[in-house]
């Protein structure tokens, strides 16, 4: 049986690990390739880094780190942040990514999806989604970090790129992330049932049963944390311990 | 030396870096004469089957594979195990290496259970069948990395291990000599599929550092 995966996040600027505190100040937390190191060694099934450097020098130093890791570390690896066109998908894939990213530049260009799935194929486009929702069972999707509304239904979205020849999406809950008070199952739930693609559930796991429990209520196949493992509160061995014991296939 | 096919395919580099990482001498070429000097050879691949032919045509390098699979090991990963086959189903038809007997299609929808999610993406269990070099220290607890949509109906004497996604698929298969093809990748495989790419390397009398 395929096991449902457990995906730790790197956020990477200037080719340093950083993650916000409390939404204001940045804060380095390391090496990039070191704590992909750590990682596997605690047993990730996957490996995200997302590139918020805003330069384009950043740019350069950000592909070398992905080109270090894929060098040293031998599970999968999916690269976002920064993508916007079918050049930025090869170089990325060339620097030993295995899959990339595309959250809101798909939005402003669908195509991009479309063109990414018939060149490198479905299995290496993954669609990022930052939704909110809007009233009972309805969500919209937000761009730009979730910083602006762009008035699209998330389902309607969700059958759109599944049309385009997405390969799975990565599914963050603006109103859960970094609440630490679980992940969005209504949410996960919804996009799910819609639609035949692996889902990765993102934003709010603060709990180890939060895993568990995305798993045990939704079709999610994977889920994703960046500041809980970060700032070691919980390690990927925890999280897969608690699973199993919960009769959940993890590897 | 083992050589690495370059076809254009996506995940060259991923193999080539781990062999690097295992102390394996490895090379990336698309010439005849490197590919008959070679001790063993590795047919990486990821996207669509026909293209892929295409691309080993385009090349000249079909008759020479089938020439030189039957003269040394030769593994064929994700795409290029899906190659050994006859011929395949994806998105037409197209005729593959034929080194296998089997032909490659969708995976089927189980009836009357809940929709398989397509692709199969993630770590799946090896239910091995028989043993083969390339299992050496590999057992029925490991799990290896999928991503695929399309898989292999083949004999099941050329399946030396299954993982179950809606039913048997074949993982693992052979000819029960020199013809091996990885339908997971064990370059993404983490320790266990380093292993397995060792045991390849030893197959092929070539040397490598310490086990990982």
């Amino acid at each position: 049986m395929l096991a449902r995966r457990i995906i730790p996040c790197l956020d990477v600027r200037d080719g340093r690990v950083v993650k916000g505190v409390n939404f204001k100040g940045i804060r380095e937390v390391g090496d990039p390739v070191e704590c992909a190191e750590e990682y596997n060694k605690q047993g990730a099934d996957e490996i995200v880094f997302y590139d918020i450097t805003a330069s384009f020098e950043g740019r350069g130093v950000f592909l070398d780190v992905v080109r270090k890791t894929a060098k040293k570390v031998f599970v999968p690896l999916t690269v976002g942040g920064g993508i916007k066109t079918v050049d930025d998908i090869r170089e990325t894939l060339r620097a030993g990514a295995d899959k990339v990213s595309v959250n809101s530049q798909a939005v402003k260009n669908p195509q991009l999806i479309k063109d990414g799935a018939d060149i490198f194929g479905s299995q290496c486009i993954c669609v990022g989604i930052d939704a909110k929702k809007v009233s009972e069972n309805k969500w919209t999707v937000y761009i730009n970090g979730g910083r602006i509304d762009i008035g699209i239904d998330l389902i309607d979205w969700v059958h759109k790129i599944e049309q385009l020849g997405a390969g799975e999406i990565c599914l963050n809950s603006i109103d859960a992330d970094g609440t630490k008070n679980g992940f969005d199952i209504d949410m996960l739930k919804a996009v799910c049932d819609n639609c035949s693609i692996p889902v990765i559930a993102s934003g709010g796991a603060g709990r180890i049963s939060d895993f568990a429990e995305v798993f045990e209520k939704t079709g999610a196949t994977a889920a994703l944390a960046a500041s809980l493992f970060h700032f070691k509160e919980l390690t990927v061995g925890d999280v897969k311990d608690h699973c199993r014991s919960r009769g959940i296939i993890v590897r | 030396m083992i050589a690495i096919v370059d076809y254009n395919a996506g995940n060259i580099f991923s193999v080539r870096n781990a062999l690097e990482f295992l102390g394996i001498d490895c090379l990336i070429t698309d010439s005849r004469q490197k590919l008959e000097d070679a001790d063993g050879i590795i047919l990486p691949g990821v996207g669509a089957f026909g293209f892929a032919m295409e691309s080993l045509r385009e090349r000249s390098l079909v008759d020479t594979l089938r020439a030189e699979a039957v003269k040394k090991p030769f593994l064929g990963i994700c795409l290029g195990m899906q190659l050994l086959f006859e011929e395949s189903f994806e998105l037409g038809r197209f005729e593959g290496l034929g080194l296998l007997r089997g032909k490659v299609d969708i995976i089927r929808q189980p009836e009357g259970e809940k929709p398989l999610i397509l692709p199969q993406m993630g770590w799946n269990r090896l239910d091995i069948r028989f043993d083969c070099p390339l299992l050496k220290g590999v057992t029925n607890d490991d799990y290896v990395y999928f991503v695929h949509s399309y898989r292999a109906y083949c004999d099941e004497e050329s399946i030396a291990a299954s993982a179950y996604y809606g039913g048997d698929v074949p993982a693992l298969v052979t000819d029960g000599k020199t013809v091996f093809g990885a339908q997971f990748h064990p370059e993404r495989s983490g320790a266990v599929g380093l292993g397995m790419l060792t045991s390849f390397a030893e197959l092929c009398g070539v040397s490598h550092g310490e086990a990982y």
